[in-house]
Formats: C-alpha cells, structure tokens, sequence
C-alpha cells in the first residue's frame, strides 16, 4: 500500500489532500467531520476582520445536463469573529494533532495588522498560514485579496512583514488574474515564503438570466464579478502550477499546494505529476460533501500500487521535464489516425469533425459489396442516403435486410482515413465516442528528430531548401 | 360513431409510457451522439431530423425542436406515440452498436410535441403564394392529413372529405387509447385546419366522383382499407357475440365499450389483434386468448407487441384453428383443430384435434379488406393485388389526375408511412400541377 503521507514545507498530513480555504473550512465543525471523512488537511476559511455577505453568493454553469461543471461564487471571507475562528482552531488541532491546520489570512495592508493576525493564529495552534492575496471579488475593492496580489511589491512586502514575526511555514496563495504568475511567485519566493497555492479563483461572469437580463448570482437584481471554479478551471490551473514550478529564475522552485478543478484522483495525480506536494480542493466537496475523499485516497493509492510509486515522492513532478516550448518539438514525429472498423458503431462524427474542423482527411465512401483493394473507393451509389424510400419493416412482410460486409457496422457508415492527408491533429480520436475506436498511430518518417529551434538555426539537419527561418 | 365522454375509459387505459418531464428530456437529450448523417433520421419514413431536434431539446429550444419535428412531419404528435420505433429510428440507433440503450427519440419527439402544443403552439404556414388550384383529399386520415398540410404550405387550395363523423382516420378510431387517445388526434386534425385546410363529411360515389374531378385540380386517394375480413367459419354470420377487432376498438375509444364479459377470445396475432386483446383485459375480462393458426415466430405483431401482450396477460394459444362457431348456454362454444404446419408453411388440420373453446366474446382481426368497390368507381387508377398501384416517388396512379397514399397503396402499414406517401403526393400533385399550369399556358400563347 503506497505511503500517501505528505510533508509541506514542514506541515505535516496523513495525506495530500487538503480542503481549499473556501465555504467547506468555514467552522471547527466542519473541518472535524473532513478529517472524520479522511481529509489530510484543511485550509481554513480566511481570517480577517468580519464583514457582511449578500446573497445570493453562488452560481454555476451547466453542461450536457451535468451539473456545476464551473462555479462561481461573490462570497467574502469569513464572516465569524477572528476570535471564534481561533478559538475553534485551537479545538480542532487538540482534538487532531495528526492532521494539517493551515490559517488562511487575510487583513488590512499594514505592518501592524498582519503581525497581530499572525501570532495570534500561531498561537491557537495553527500548523501554517496561508496569505490570501487571491480573492478576486469584493475584497479586492478594499485594497485586499487579489488587490495585493497582482502587485508584486506589494506581494513581496506583505509577505516580508509575515515572515518577520511567523514560526510556521507561510504559504502564498497565487491569483490567476495577472498576465504572468510567474512574476508574482517570485516577489513570494524573494520576500522567503516557505511555499505556494495556485490558483485561486478566476475572474468570471459566470451568466446572464435570458428572462431578466440580470447576471448570475442574482442579488436584487444585479451581480458582480465572481471567482470561477470547478472542473471546468482545471487546465488553466495545470498550466499555471506548471509555469511556477518550472521558472528557475530566481532560484529553484518553492513547494507548492495545486488548486483547480481537482475532483478525483486522476485529477490530484496530475498536479503531483507537474510538482505539487500538496492538493486543495473546494467545488467538488461543494457538490457532493466531504466523502469524496475516500475516492480520492483509493485511486491514488491503487495507481501508485500498479505504477510502483512507493512514496508521493517518487512520482511529483514526473511530467515537467515533458512541458516544453513548442519550438522544442519534434518536427519529423508523424501520426496518422487508424479507425478499428469492427469497434465503429457508424456515428460519423470524426467524418464532419474533420471534414469541418480540421484537415478534410476522413470520407465517407465506403461501399457495401465487392471490394478491389484495401480502400474502396467506388462513388456512392445514387440510391444509398436518405433519399431512398424508407418504409416501417414489417414482419412477415419485410424480410430482415441481409447484412453485408464483415464488420457489425455497415460498411457504407464507416469512414476512412486518408493517410496521405492526415496530419494527425487528434481530433477524429477526440470526438470518437467509442473507446479505443480510432487510435493514433506512428507512422515513422525515417527522418531524424528535428525541432523547430534547430531548423530555423540550422543547427541540426539543415532545413529544407526555401524553408523560411526565423526572422525572415 | 358519436364519442362520449366516459371517465372510466381514461382511467383503464391511461398512457402505457410515461412522458418525460423537462428536465428527463434534457438529460436523455444530451446521451445523443449526434450522429452525421444519422441513422435514425434515414430509417424515419419521414426523415425527420432527429438529431437536430434533440440538441434544441438539450438547449431549451423546444419551440424550434417541434417545430423542426412538425416541419418533417405533420403528424409529430402522434407518430411520437403509436410509431414502433423499435423498429425505425431507435432500432438504427447507433449506441446499440455500443451495447447502449438507445436514445429514447420517440418520447423526446413526444415531449418536444406536445409541449409545444401544451403552450398553445400552432403550425405555421411558411412563406409562399397563394396558388389557385384546387386538391380533394379523399379521407381524413393520416395519409390525407399529410398531404393536405403540405399541399396548403406549397400554396393550394385544400379540401378533405370523411365519410366518418370525426377526422383523423385510424389515428382517432384505430389506436390503442393508451398509446393515442382520440382527443390527441383530434387536436393534431385541428392544427392542420389551422393551416386553411378544409375538412367536410361526406360520402362519395360514381356521380359525385365525376362532380368532385369538374371541381378539382387533382385527387388524392388517402381512403384506407375497409372493412375487416369476416370469419369464414360456419357459425360466424349466425352467432351473436362477435365483434370484429376494429369496430370493437373504435366502440371503446368513442366512449361506449360493448358488453365483452368475462372470456375473450380474439383470433388472429396482428398488432391490431393485439390492441383488441390488450383492451378486452383493461375493460375487465378476465381470461383473453388469442387464438393464432401458426406459431410464435410467424406472428405479424411486432415483438414489442407480442411482449406488450403477456405483459398485460393476455394468453396465446398456437396452432389453432377455430372451425365452428356456434351458441352454447352461457355465450359462444368455439370448436377448434389443431393444426401443423409443414417447412413450406401450409397447415394441415389434425385429424381427431377437435376441442372447443367457450367464451363470452369473440374478435376477429385477421386484417381488412381492401375498398374495391370504391376504389373501383375511380375512372382509370390501376388496382393491383387490392392496392392502388402509384409511381412510388410522385404517389401517382395510372389516371394523372389522381395521387394516392397509404394503407389503400401499401395495404396497411403504419401512420408514419401514411404521412410519408402523404407528403411525397402533395410534392408530387405540385409538380404535376406547376407542369399542366406551363402546358396550358404554352397551348393558350401557341
């Protein structure tokens, strides 16, 4: 059984699975019955001085009648006293000294203020804290949140006034709503935080009602910008966790704690794989409650079994020697996309799919009956399509049509690949609704690898005659 | 046939599938592939589009996805609900390929329907001119109905005749009540009245016939089949007791059942039969049997039916042939053979079989016979095999002037084949139309 224990920058967790600063971690309550359920960790909902929320606070978007593939949401900080949330954290840690209580903070832009909400946090037992310098909505306006956040200096001072007092490690929490994350962890890294979340919410409107005109979440009539989540973030989230973890410029990389989207294993293994040490998840638990854990730890754990990952050690950060610049690709890597004929149920969607959206490489041409070679390429009989009279078979009357052709599906439904101008875009397998139907496969070019920074420098096979380079 | 309202009937055969509620059409809406070039849509005789009526559904758009329904098929409220899409567009369905259950396309197409009609939609006339010639639709059933809609949306100007009191022909008479109540036929009737159709009661015959062609352009035949085969057992014009399977359905939809008491026996194992057999059950007989001459697999119901049958507890008894029909004490003593049935399919009575079967009523339905002597009053349309022989493409007959459609053309089929003859007629009688409209006026200018 795989060891999922995780160390972070000195926190320690059974697990790596930690809940997000969010709704979730809003009381001692709550954060028992995750760690009853099998969280490792919690972040605590932001501390800061009280404020007023609205309602409503969330909203969602919808997709294929699959609920909440994004949320949004215009909820603040906590709105407890700072003293109840101590008080509880206190409780909490007495009772599970094994598990992660990490304070995410978040006060006024002042030296005094934040050394204040720092010892005071450590004090009640916190493991580590958390700067919020990522809500993109409604703290901002104060000077708060992402405010901070998209600011570098800012960024590096707030954080330089935490370390100056915090005895536990002091993690950044990044805001996606900048041009280059990059540049803001490194104003963390310089001012010496201990690690790094990422991401916090994008900004989004999540929707308009058709019927009143009136954005979503609806509050009397109007909304505001809100933080988007949920699966739907997923990708932005991997790529931005990526970019830190892979910008050496000041130094090498800090640990970071990967948010975004995450909602099962898979999910979590793929920020481990591009460097996470820990993960936070909020929407998921949102949706279906603090038992999704349970999925979590098992899939991770059985996939660790069958790949022979001992430790979250020996996997975190396997795929970020495989992200590179696209000039960096091999040129002269040839796929072509091969349809398993027995397994196509005839939808035809990688026909109009390429047909339409990529490189008009997959006809329907196919005829049932005699064949002269492996590709038929006989035009269409007139009568085939839906201009053919069709009738209700009847039994007795209609005889059962005889099936022609060796594969379940009418030859005349399947398509064909036109090799010669495939450029191997994947889309056909992407659209495919059958598993394993069309497959990508190497045809190789006997060329050797070559990449785009090579041929345009000429520093390995030259590049073919007339082939422009850079800067031309 | 006068209808009466009668609670009981609505209570015994309420809808045999439910309909789904919005949010189950959406999510059923979304298991669709979205095929190119579907399946569904090319089995459908009407070519619906099926996939893109099911993204609106998934959208929300249900006005446009009936209306996109309604466009292909005029009567897409009820094909929704009596078509055996078992065998049409479910059966092609390609997830089946997948070991999936197909997508559910008739109770979408349902839910699309009715809820657009629920909201007070109305078919819509597409732009056109107003063209002066005149069409007659000779019965108002589903063939007629089709055609005459399509006939009013290319411009002409439409009459349908009935020799029923009510329009709608089989689909207001003929149906299963749970798959189609009479009422939902006749609100479909309305919708295409709504387009500027014409609808009147009346008979015809060789006089009026030769009126009816002075006063109209063309003709369409949308006349059906007649009445159903009569029993040639002795006994079985003598004997009360019987009621053929028809008339038995059309007496119960209309509001007034016929006494059936407790036995029933129906012979025959069509799906018509198996309508007449399943609402025996329901209107509270306790024993159905279904007499058939041959055996399981040679039954002409479709599968669903046969199902759909023991589900509802009727019996079948195979190989059996009644051969007297005659009263006894309390009701009708059937004697009966049992016959065998040799590779070539003839059946041979078995010696020393005899057994007699007593019940309260007996229904024929061993099919209908075709309107000959109507049909035989129309000058110069070629009747073949008791069909009315057409240019499958343009529904025409031998005589030019006359089109027709189905169950008097493919001897009994199902409503959406009727729609489908229907409308092809109607783009047919247009291009004659547009073609006499040229010749006459090149003959005037010449």
């Amino acid at each position: 059984m795989a060891d999922l224990t995780t160390n972070f920058a000195g926190i320690h967790s059974p697990n790596p699975f930690w809940l997000a600063s969010a709704p979730p971690t809003n009381c001692g309550e709550q954060v028992m019955r995750a760690f009853d359920a099998g969280w490792g960790g919690v972040v605590w909902k932001t501390i800061g001085e009280p404020i007023a929320n609205v309602s409503s606070r969330y909203s969602s978007i919808d997709w294929n009648a699959q609920r909440m593939m994004g949320l949004n949401n215009i909820e603040l900080i906590t709105d407890r006293p700072i003293e109840t949330n101590l008080r509880e954290i206190a409780e909490v840690k007495r009772r599970y000294p094994r598990h992660a209580v990490i304070a995410s903070l978040m006060v006024e832009s002042t030296r005094a203020a934040w050394h204040e909400i720092v010892k005071s946090t450590e004090d009640a037992g916190a493991d580590g804290l958390e700067l919020n310098f990522g809500c993109p909505h409604g703290m901002s306006e104060r000077g708060m949140g992402s405010a901070v956040g998209q600011v570098p200096e800012y960024t590096q001072r707030i954080t330089e006034w935490v370390k100056e007092v915090a005895r536990t490690p002091v993690l950044v929490k990044l805001t996606p709503n900048v041009t280059d994350i990059r540049v803001i962890a490194r104003a963390a890294r310089r001012a010496g935080a201990d690690g790094l979340s990422a991401i916090n919410t994008i900004n989004s409107i999540i929707g308009i009602d058709l019927s009143t005109f009136a954005p979503r979440p609806n509050v009397d009539g109007k909304s505001s910008h809100g933080g988007y989540c949920g699966p739907a973030v997923k990708p932005i989230a991997l790529n931005m966790v990526q970019q830190v973890m892979a910008d050496t410029v000041d130094g090498p990389p800090i640990p970071i704690s990967g948010i975004g989207g995450i909602g099962n294993w898979q999910d979590a293994a793929e920020f481990l794989l591009l460097g996470c040490t820990s993960v936070q998840v909020c929407t998921a638990v949102m949706h279906y409650g603090y038992r999704i854990v349970q999925e979590m730890i098992d899939g991770l754990s059985n996939w660790m079994d069958e790949s022979g990952f001992a430790t979250l050690d020996d996997l975190r950060g396997k795929s970020l020697s495989r992200v590179t610049e696209w000039k960096h690709l091999n040129l002269n890597y040839k796929i072509v996309a091969q349809i398993d004929e027995a397994l196509c149920i005839g939808c035809q969607l990688c026909h109009i799919a390429c047909w339409d959206g990529a490189h008009q490489c997959i006809h329907v041409d196919r005829v049932s009956g005699p064949v002269d070679g492996p590709v038929e390429l006989h035009p269409k009989p007139r009568e085939v399509g839906r201009e053919k009279i069709a009738v209700t078979p009847m039994p007795r009357l209609d005889p059962p049509k005889a099936h022609i052709g060796p594969y379940a599906t009418p030859l005349e439904r399947i398509p064909r690949v036109d090799e010669t101008e495939c450029v191997g875009c994947n889309l056909c397998s992407l659209v495919c609704p059958v598993d394993g139907c069309i497959t990508m496969v190497e045809r190789p070019t006997g060329l050797a690898p070559q990449t785009w920074a090579e041929r345009s420098t000429g520093t390995q096979g030259a590049p073919p005659q007339g082939d422009r380079v850079n800067g031309l | 046939m006068e209808f009466v309202k009668n609670p009981e009937i609505s209570q015994r055969f309420p809808d045999l599938h439910p309909a789904l509620d919005a949010r189950a059409a959406v999510v059923e809406a979304n298991r669709c592939l979205n095929c190119f070039d579907a399946p569904c849509m090319g089995a459908c005789p009407t070519h619906i589009d099926v996939p893109g009526f099911i993204r609106k559904i998934a959208a929300n758009n249900v006005t446009g996805s009936a209306k996109t329904i309604l466009d292909a098929n005029v009567l897409g409220a009820s094909c929704a609900r009596v078509c055996p899409v078992d065998v049409l567009c479910e059966g092609a369905c390609v997830l089946h390929g997948k070991h999936q259950k197909p997508i559910d396309i008739g109770r979408l197409q349902r839910f699309a329907v009715e809820t657009f009609y629920d909201a007070g939609g109305r078919l819509v006339l597409r732009k056109r001119q107003e063209r002066s010639q005149r069409v007659l639709c000779i019965g108002a059933g589903p063939a007629s109905l089709a055609c005459a809609a399509e006939l009013r949306q290319l411009g002409f100007q439409v009459r349908v005749i009935e020799r029923r009191p009510l329009p709608g022909g089989l689909n207001t008479y003929g149906v299963a009540e749970y798959k189609l109540r009479a009422a939902d036929s006749l609100r479909e009737v309305e919708m295409v009245r709504g387009l500027g159709v014409e609808f009147e009661t009346c008979d015809v015959d060789t006089a009026s016939l030769a009126q009816l062609e002075r006063d109209f352009d063309a003709i369409f035949l949308g006349v059906g089949l007649g009445a159903m085969h009569r029993l040639d057992v002795a006994g079985a014009n003598s004997a009360s007791g019987i009621i053929d399977a028809l008339k038995f359905i059309a007496s119960y939809k209309s509001g007034t059942p016929p006494s059936i008491g407790r036995r029933v026996v129906v012979i025959g194992a069509g799906n018509t039969a198996i309508d007449a057999a399943c609402a025996a059950k329901r209107l509270g007989a306790q024993t159905v049997t279904i007499l058939y001459r041959r055996q399981r697999q040679n039954i002409p119901a479709f599968d669903f039916e046969y199902d759909h049958a023991l589900r509802e507890g009727v019996e079948f008894q195979w190989a059996t042939l009644p051969t007297v029909i005659a009263a006894s004490n309390n009701g009708l003593a059937l004697t009966c053979v049992t016959v065998a049935q040799d590779a070539t399919g003839r059946l041979t009575p078995q010696p020393g079989s005899e057994f007699t079967i007593e019940c309260d009523a007996l229904i024929p339905a061993i099919g209908q016979s075709p309107l000959l002597e109507l049909l035989s009053q129309v000058r110069g349309v070629t009747i073949e095999r008791g069909r009315v022989a057409i240019d499958r493409a343009t529904g025409q007959t031998a005589n030019p002037k006359y089109f027709a459609g189905g169950d008097c053309v493919n001897g009994g089929r199902e409503v959406v084949d009727a729609v489908a003859d229907g409308k092809r007629a109607a783009l047919g009688i247009a291009a004659w139309l547009s073609n006499q409209k040229r010749n006459s006026a090149e003959e005037h200018r010449g």
